[in-house]
């Protein structure tokens, strides 16, 4: 290497390979990975996920859905002959399932059957208010904070109106109507009045978003709306959309329960976890587990969603290790 | 409007002989020695700081200037003890002789505020908007002295008036959103010297402000610290803001100083390709010649797992195989108070403007 | 530098159809709403009152101010991103105002726009293959030999098209302002919005992108308007020069004329502030500090809008706003008083 005025070294204008590898030595996992890894990563969560997963394999196998069988020999609509007051065999003799590992109610049915059939009624439900939800939610959402004006202005109207009537009350009314026409019906009717959250949380996001410099520069390319819309402003809310949806399920297990407890939602002899705990409230003190079975089911269930929920939204927002300068 | 003096304070006091390695002289204010600071993270330890020694003595200005990610604010910080609780911090930080670090919490915090001072590049964020600027300034006398809340507000007053913000005691029922960016900077100002600190720390105090505000603040900036005796620890990545107030300059890199010097020598004559290579880059304000622009290639290392040599070598044309190996510590260079982290530091010393070695291609077919 | 000699400047050209890009008297006004039921207008935000610019093939246009001066929202409403108040733009001989969509797709492949923030501007959730396509996909350019086009436009910002299946969060500051340029290219542009293109980035890397954007004007003979607040930046790669101040230009002319012999009291008030790297002219030089703050722009001052923060200022400013117009200074001043101010930068320059 010289020395000297004349010559010093030249370093060349373009040289791409070498431009391009410096300061990509450390992280080159996308965005999908690293939500993925701080997900797993939240014990919380993995609980959840973990105690729901068990619950609906557990639901779906024991006594079949649908033309499919289960390993649960009885079914949850026959009747017979109680067993010793219906008292639950479950681990009464070491670690086995006994006769009737819930017990069995007034008539004779199983009583883990009826729980099983509960749970997956209740579980059908959540997810359908979940999915009628997120779609209603992030329309509605997006396209007022999207559009703005005149829009924004009618859809946040209504959105306000529905919210200043109790949740309940609606639901009540709507599972009224609906509550015996099956509980597909009567999940997507209580998906229609429960997307309002997330409405104002996707409208929130899109508002923010439309002003941000990349959605700007779509527009000076001349992108049409649909494709902002799509392409470049929904993928940045998918966060927010996963995290609201699976709050949204968890609140959906318990407004059904609450509905069919006040005897507005699943009709017998189908049942679902709130049912069953009106059915049997009165046998509270004479037969508790009767009780107990379908709360513990509901508290699981909408437990382990949440811890869920939280953990996707530790996950996608990660604001704790961030360093400054 | 006012026609003023140039910012730059012309120091008439004889200047001790500098050595910013081991500056054992007598008015040393504060002494940093081999600081570092590092963050765990989910990718590795970011080693932000990486052994970082310098000395300030009473009443000067000392510049840091370096990229982000050179660690001059965590290290600064670290210093104030304002780092996250995560974040590890190892060496010494000695005011007037004793280790602020070791001394417990409430020491700290004693020192803090009273004797070293901060200023933020955000006032916004260090002003608490639910108080008003009187409430907030009095509070800052009163946690430190014991007085009578009506003589703290004079006090509050008083300061609000040296920084220039005008009917200053009708402005103390204010609230931080009342002022504009560069009144707040003022009484930003105001709070850092309210409690007449030896060393005012001032992390990029200007940078969110425009060129003609700016100008202000730094006047203002250069005004009080005379009137109240402090010396300063100015952060900034504008070159521009180092050559107008510095009495002295650190250059940091990726977590460490590569250079120390006065402002004057080391703006003409580096003696680290760094410091060359961001003279290079600075279009010049004083002449269209259009000549090329001289940048760095490259970016600077990640500091989870840094080069073993110099930090520095990726990016520089100098770099030898020695380079590759060893990492250069900071030593003198031609004038002793002059002090450099290059292997070759000699061969900027041999050109007549070293940052030709940055020249590209482009340049040199043109 | 190509020793092109750009057409004399007036602010207020009569010749129509002469000049790539022709703003004239551009307002942008953004309403103030109320916070009560009916949110009725309360006001307007005068970000922009009455600019008028030139831009011809191939120079660069660098237009400076402070922050609120308008500047940006000037770039921005050259291109329709915001429907202009009033006024008129004006791109080879086309009014942009009142275009009809389909016709200004056309445009937006001649004229495009680098934004300031290398963070904000690239979408987090695409990677930068499909960030740079995306242009010739929505004008239907990319079936035939869109992935080697976009490989290409790659190389051509000195970026390696092999790493472009990645996102931007992977990319450092200056390789994402790369990036953004290689988008902005991809319709082979005649001219670029550059809205404060390095001012985000550390300095070291913000000259690797100045000498990016001088090669890509030298290859293709782009014009540029350089919208900036670094007055050293604008210096070196300006042709021209805009000085702006509360909505509108206050001073333009050749480059030269402007720093070195500024006229507008603003002008040289900015140019003395603006810090130097150079320790030995900034211990000599006498700073002009200007009191106080920029005004709001929801009301500013009546008659010239420098005049309250102005030494020159005096009954005539309040009551009439000073035009535009070459004063005897060589170029276009707003100023009733304007006067040439020749030692501003530096003390030593000072040349007859």
């Amino acid at each position: 290497m010289s020395t000297n005025t004349e010559g010093p070294p030249v370093t060349r204008d373009h040289e791409p390979t070498q431009v391009a590898d410096d300061g990509m030595e450390v992280i080159a996992r996308t965005q999908g990975q690293m939500v993925l890894r701080r997900f797993l990563r939240h014990r919380a969560a993995m609980l959840g996920l973990g105690t729901l997963l068990f619950i609906v394999v557990l639901a779906y196998t024991s006594i079949g859905y649908g033309p499919f069988g289960g390993w649960w020999d009885k079914s949850f609509l026959r009747t017979g002959t109680v067993l010793d007051g219906g008292r639950p065999t479950l681990f009464t003799e070491g670690f086995a399932l006994g006769e009737h590992p819930f017990g069995q109610d007034n008539v004779g049915k199983d009583y883990f059957a009826l729980v099983m059939r509960g749970t997956q009624q209740s579980l059908v439900v959540a997810f359908i208010i979940g999915i009628v939800t997120t779609l209603l939610g992030t329309l509605i959402g997006a396209a007022a904070g999207f559009f703005r004006g005149r829009t924004e202005a009618v859809l946040m109207r209504i959105t306000d109106a529905m919210i200043s009537v109790p949740t309940l009350i609606f639901a009540a009314i709507v599972a009224a109507v609906f509550g015996r026409t099956g509980i597909v019906f009567l999940g997507i009717a209580l998906g229609v009045v429960t997307w309002t959250g997330l409405a104002r949380l996707v409208r929130g996001e899109f508002m923010a978003l439309r002003e941000k410099e990349f959605v700007e520069a779509a527009r000076a390319i001349g992108t049409s709306n649909w494709r902002i819309i799509t392409k470049h402003i929904l993928p940045n809310t998918v966060g927010v959309i996963i995290v609201t949806a699976t709050l949204a399920i968890a609140a959906g297990i318990l407004l059904e329960t609450a509905l069919s407890f006040l005897g507005l939602g699943i009709q017998p002899p189908d049942v679902s976890l709130g049912s069953l705990i009106t059915e049997y409230q009165t046998a509270m003190v004479s037969r508790p587990w009767l009780f107990w079975w379908p709360g513990i089911f509901i508290v699981a269930i909408a437990l382990s969603v949440n811890f869920i929920g939280d953990g996707l939204r530790d996950a996608f927002d990660p604001r704790q290790n961030r360093v400054r300068d | 409007m006012s026609m003023s003096d140039p910012a730059h304070p012309e120091d008439a006091t004889t200047t001790p002989p500098l050595d910013a390695v081991d500056g054992r002289t007598s008015d040393e204010l504060l002494r940093v020695e081999d600081l570092t600071v590092s963050f765990p993270t989910d990718d590795g330890l970011v080693q932000a700081v990486r052994g970082v020694s310098y000395s300030v003595r009473e009443r000067e200005v000392l510049g840091i200037v370096g990229e982000s990610g050179s660690g001059k604010s965590v290290s600064s910080m670290a210093l104030m003890g304002l780092l996250p609780k995560s974040a590890r911090v190892t060496g010494s930080v000695y005011f007037r002789g004793r280790d602020v670090l070791q001394l417990r919490e409430k020491h700290q915090r004693a020192l803090r505020g009273s004797r070293i001072a901060m200023i933020f590049q955000d006032p916004m964020t260090a002003l608490n908007p639910v108080y008003s600027i009187g409430d907030q300034l009095a509070e800052a006398v009163l946690s430190h002295h014991t007085m009578p809340r009506k003589k703290a507000l004079d006090r509050a007053a008083e300061m609000l008036d040296m920084v220039g913000i005008p009917q200053a005691r009708e402005r103390l029922r204010n609230y931080p959103h009342e002022f504009s960016g560069g009144m707040r900077q003022r009484v930003m100002i105001a709070m850092a010297v309210i409690n007449n600190p030896d060393i005012i720390i001032a992390d990029e105090p200007t940078t969110a402000l425009d060129v003609t505000v700016q100008a202000q603040i730094l006047e203002t900036l250069i005004e009080v610290k005379d009137a109240v005796n402090a010396a300063i620890i100015m952060i900034t990545h504008d070159l521009g803001v180092i050559a107008g107030i510095a009495d002295r300059t650190l250059v940091m890199y990726a977590g460490k100083p590569v250079e120390v010097a006065e402002t004057g020598p080391m703006f003409a004559n580096p003696r680290m390709p760094y410091t060359a290579g961001l003279m290079g880059s600075i279009p010049s304000l004083e002449d269209s010649t259009n000549e090329r622009l001289r940048p760095i290639k490259g970016t600077p290392p990640s500091l989870i797992s840094l080069p073993i040599g110099c930090a520095f070598e990726p990016r520089c044309p100098l770099s030898t195989a020695e380079c590759l190996e060893t990492e250069p510590p900071l030593t003198e260079t031609d004038k002793p108070d002059h002090v450099a982290a290059c292997h070759h530091w000699q061969k900027l010393a041999a050109v007549d403007d070293p940052t030709a070695y940055f020249r590209t291609e482009s340049e040199v077919g043109r | 530098m190509t020793q092109t000699s750009p057409a004399p400047v007036s602010a207020h050209d009569e010749h129509v159809g002469e000049h790539l890009l022709e703003v004239r008297d551009l307002v942008m006004h953004f309403p103030i709403r109320g916070s009560g039921f009916l949110r009725r207008v309360v006001g307007q935000v005068q970000a922009v009152s009455g600019v008028s610019l030139d831009l011809d093939a191939g120079e660069t246009l660098g237009v400076v101010g402070e922050s609120g001066c308008g500047k940006s929202t000037t770039g921005r409403a050259i291109l329709q991103l915001h429907t202009p108040t009033a006024g008129s733009v004006r791109w080879e001989g086309k009014e942009l105002t009142e275009l009809p969509k389909q016709e200004m797709q056309a445009v937006r492949r001649d004229l495009q726009i680098v934004f300031q923030d290398p963070y904000a501007s690239l979408n987090p959730k695409m990677p930068v293959n499909d960030i740079i396509a995306e242009p010739l996909k929505v004008h239907g350019r990319y079936k035939d030999g869109g992935p080697a086009r976009v490989k290409e436009l790659l190389q051509l910002v000195g970026l390696n098209p092999e790493h472009g299946n990645r996102y931007p969060h992977e990319f450092s500051g200056g390789q994402r302002q790369r990036i953004g340029i290689a988008r902005a290219l991809a319709l082979q542009p005649k001219a670029l919005i550059l809205d404060e293109p390095v001012s985000a980035l550390d300095v070291s890397v913000q000259a690797g992108i100045i000498n990016l954007l001088e090669d890509l004007q030298d290859e293709f003979g782009l014009a540029y308007v350089f919208i900036a607040h670094d007055l050293s930046v604008v210096r070196h790669i300006s042709d021209r020069v805009a000085v702006m101040y509360l909505g509108k230009v206050v001073e333009t002319g050749e480059r030269d004329e402007i720093y070195r012999r500024p006229s507008h009291p603003y002008t040289q008030a900015l140019l003395s502030a603006a810090p130097s790297a150079n320790p030995e002219i900034e211990a000599k030089r006498e700073r002009i500090i200007l009191e106080g703050d920029v005004p709001s722009p929801a009301d500013p001052p009546s008659g010239c809008r420098f005049r309250t923060r102005c030494w020159k200022a005096e009954e005539i400013c309040a009551t009439e706003e000073p035009e535009l117009v070459d004063r005897g200074q060589g170029h276009p001043v707003a100023c009733h008083f304007a006067e040439e101010l020749l030692e501003v930068i530096n003390p030593d320059d000072v040349t007859p």
